[in-house]
């Protein structure tokens, strides 16, 4: 039987690994390539790098860090690869098929896109066309308003698009996208748990798998986001400053009757 | 020395890396007149079946893959797509021809309202029921858990060259070994372990073959 998934996020600003709280603050944890080994070790299910730096600034030459230098998140790819015997995704400012195309040829497996394929759809279709849907994750960032509304936001959590994340994401799918990588603003890095009814919404309007991220604070969160109709889950914050994340978001699955990968 | 075939369809890198990992020699081979030069021929992709087909046609490597593989014998090992261009048709995007090395159809993976929810692509870790001890499994429990992405599967005409089993909607070939020819539609460089093992084994099929000439 197919397993469901369980996916750490790592986000990677100006070269450094941060963790984040509502889009907005990020908080810098370590380096890009030793978070990698561990979860090799840990053989997790896959690995979604997002690069949410903005300008090209990169850190990681700062002596406080004792990093070796990469000259851009190209290197990291290619570094974090060599030790990566998983499926890697690869999202963050990639505007073009060239984009898509350097990424993949470095070692990523899936490339994620998300304001540019808002902005320009035809990018996820060309990009199916050309590397193959399975390789095309379309990210939605999702934002619930105050009088429960939701609606997709781009640049980051920034700017509004007035679209309802079902319908683009039923749209991102008909454009050739493999995969849903579905995100809630209001719930990043608050640990209340998943936005079901958000994640409900976009899995009954779309065929391909959704992965659910934002919000995770316990393990037992995880499985709410399977129940509400998901193929995989994912999250940032849990997997830092912890042993054992892998091991103990699988067994709380498990002992909520979800057949996973052990 | 192992041959990764580079024909623009996906991703060697990571069959490179992993083939690093067990320190085995692998080269990505963009020339077919060099293939002559391996004594094992990786076959990876992943995208289209009629794009995989045109690309490698249009490089020339068609009569030299079966040069090595077909007439040589040389170990062969097909993955994803790789396994797929070994049939004879494919109905993935209108009717392409193959290489007919195996006969057998391509088709989608066909949601059926039976099971349930059945989301296409065919993306995860799925149970592979492992039929072939001796070769591609050697030494694996009779079950083991790949990482698979695809949307459509290969049903070879001959059942019996099936090696391994995968069920989603229905059972399909998870993988295939005939004579020298093997290939798994799951994608060994990313299943962690089981994948690199399965790696392992082949790639001593490869050296006992080039010490046997």
């Amino acid at each position: 039987m197919l397993k469901k998934r369980l996916i750490p996020v790592l986000l990677l600003q100006n070269g450094l690994l941060v963790r984040s709280e509502l889009f907005r603050i990020h908080q810098i944890i370590g380096n890009p390539i030793h978070e990698v080994k561990r979860f090799n070790h840990w053989t997790v299910d896959e690995l979604i790098y997002l690069d949410i730096s903005q300008g090209e600034a990169f850190g990681q030459n700062r002596e406080d860090h004792k990093v070796k230098g990469f000259v851009d998140s190209l290197e990291i790819i290619s570094e974090v690869s060599k030790t990566c015997f998983m499926p890697l995704t690869w999202g963050g400012r990639i505007r073009t098929l060239e984009d898509m195309r350097v990424r993949l040829q470095r070692g990523a497996d899936k490339i994620s896109i998300n304001s540019q394929a808002l902005r320009t759809p035809s990018l996820i279709s060309e990009g199916a066309r050309t590397f193959g849907s399975q390789a095309i994750v379309v990210s939605v960032d999702c934002l619930r308003h105050p009088d429960g509304a939701t609606e997709v936001y781009i640049d980051g959590g920034k700017t509004a698009t007035g679209k309802k994340p079902e319908e683009w994401a039923h749209e991102a799918e008909a454009n050739g996208a493999g995969e849903i990588l579905l995100q809630s603003i209001d719930r990043d890095g608050t640990g209340l748990g998943f936005d079901t009814d958000l994640i409900r919404k976009v899995s009954e309007a779309t065929t391909i798998p959704v992965i659910a991220c934002s919000g995770v604070g316990r393990y037992e969160h995880y499985a709410d986001g399977i129940r509400a109709g998901a193929s995989a889950v994912a999250a940032a914050n849990i997997w830092h400053f912890k042993d054992l994340s892998d091991r103990a978001g699988k067994k709380a699955l498990q002992r909520a009757g979800i057949d996973v990968r052990l | 020395m192992i041959a990764v075939v580079d024909y623009g369809m996906g991703n060697l890198r990571s069959v490179l890396n992993a083939f690093a990992a067990i320190g085995q020699d692998a080269a990505a081979v963009s020339l077919p007149s060099d293939l002559k030069e391996y004594d094992g021929i990786v076959l990876p992709g992943v995208g289209a079946f009629g794009d995989g087909m045109k690309n490698l046609r249009e490089r020339g490597f068609i009569d030299k893959l079966a040069d090595e593989v077909l007439v040589k014998g040389k170990p062969f090992l097909g993955l994803c797509l790789g396994m797929q261009l070994l049939a004879t048709v494919s109905f993935e995007y209108g009717e392409h021809a193959g290489l007919n090395w195996i006969p057998g159809e391509v088709r989608r993976i066909a949601p059926t309202a039976a099971i349930g929810e059945l989301r296409v692509p065919h993306m995860g870790w799925n149970d592979v029921r492992l039929i072939h001890p001796n070769g591609l499994y050697t030494g694996f429990p009779s079950k083991e858990t790949f990482y698979f992405v695809h949307s459509y599967v290969f049903s070879p005409n001959d059942p019996t060259v099936v090696s391994g089993i995968c069920s989603y909607g229905l059972d399909f070939a998870a993988s295939v070994e005939v004579g020298n020819l093997y290939a798994t539609q799951f994608h060994p460089e990313k299943s962690h372990k089981a994948g690199i093992t399965l790696l392992k084994n082949w790639s001593e099929k490869v050296t006992a073959c080039s010490k046997s000439v």
